[in-house]
């Protein structure tokens, strides 16, 4: 195989790694929804940690983007 | 068409060459002067009439004051008080190059990863002294769990160790890596409208209005990679305080 081949084909793979990223980010959100909808008084406390639990989850995604941005460019 | 990656090149103003190495003065350099400079004139020009009621500059002072603040004390405690100095500079410096680099042609010295490693590294090796000085060798328990069994050790700390020493690494590419990507994804969209909109107007006005909604999102995200960056160290520093 050429290497600009297997290079391609490299970085595609790496970007599976979001989709659990993507499981994540969909499975903190609606928990929080649950949690709001169930208790809406508690929404200031509980909105804080739906966003750093989100900043971090996305993290993953974006640690495989570059995994494949280097494969690419790199 | 030219490389997405392109715009992330640093290229040097004035060259200084100390011996073999290269001291010379970069557009990176050129931006973390500006924002250093705009933060200094924002908050001393703005709290400068030290009025009872602020006025309208005093207040937007005071709210990122109260904002960081709030954080220090909801996240660390009265102990966290006397690193608030560091804190709020740190996320002020983020901040305002996560969002001077939103202006078109300008440089986000916060997308390059030596740049963000230098700071949580900073962090990291502050808070790492901050524990040793307040707790000694008892500091070491950390790595331990309390009311974990005692068999469990030889897997627990290793884990603990890993997890520990990775902080500054994923604090480092969390912000390097948001803002090097949504970067490349407003260049890549633009280039869409490009490409689109010069043949066709109106199927250029897709990608244009996706365009419009990414740039609205790279702003949030410019907001909160500050504010989770600055939360972050906010964690670390109350483990160090406070030992879990």
């Amino acid at each position: 195989m050429e290497a600009q081949a297997a290079k391609l084909i490299g970085a595609g793979l790496a970007a599976i790694g979001m989709i659990g990223s993507g499981i994540g980010v969909g499975n903190i959100w609606s928990s929080l929804i649950t949690a709001v909808g169930r208790n809406p008084a508690a929404k200031s406390n509980v909105e804080l940690y739906g966003w750093i639990g989100f900043a971090v989850t996305e993290a993953i995604a974006l640690f495989a983007l570059v995994v494949a941005l280097m494969i690419l460019f790199a | 068409m030219a490389n997405p990656i392109e715009q992330f090149k640093i290229k040097p103003i004035v060259d200084l060459h100390m011996g073999n190495v290269d001291i010379s003065f970069t557009n990176s350099a050129v931006m973390m002067v500006i924002s250093v400079v705009l933060i200094t004139a924002f908050l001393t020009l703005s709290v400068r009439s030290r009025a009872l009621v602020p006025g309208r500059w005093q207040s937007v002072a005071e709210v990122f004051y109260e904002f960081i603040a709030g954080m220090l004390r909801d996240n660390v405690g009265s102990q966290g008080r006397k690193y608030f100095p560091f804190i709020f500079t740190l996320f002020m410096f983020v901040l305002f190059g996560n969002v001077l680099g939103m202006i078109p042609g300008s440089f986000t010295y916060t997308s390059h990863v030596i740049v963000t490693f230098a700071m949580a590294a900073v962090v990291f090796i502050g808070v790492t002294i901050i524990g040793f000085a307040r707790h000694g060798t008892h500091f070491l328990r950390m790595f331990f769990p309390h009311g974990a069994p005692l068999a469990t050790a030889l897997i627990l700390i290793p884990i603990e160790v890993i997890s520990y020493f990775s902080r500054p690494f994923s604090l480092a590419v969390r912000l390097f890596a948001n803002m090097t990507v949504g970067h490349i994804i407003l260049k890549v969209m633009g280039g869409f409208v490009v490409s689109l909109g010069g043949f066709y107007l109106l199927p250029g006005l897709v990608p244009f209005a996706f365009l419009g909604g990414i740039t609205v999102l790279e702003f949030g995200i410019a907001l909160l990679q500050a504010y989770v960056f600055t939360i972050l160290s906010c964690i670390y520093l109350h483990d160090a305080i406070h030992m879990h």
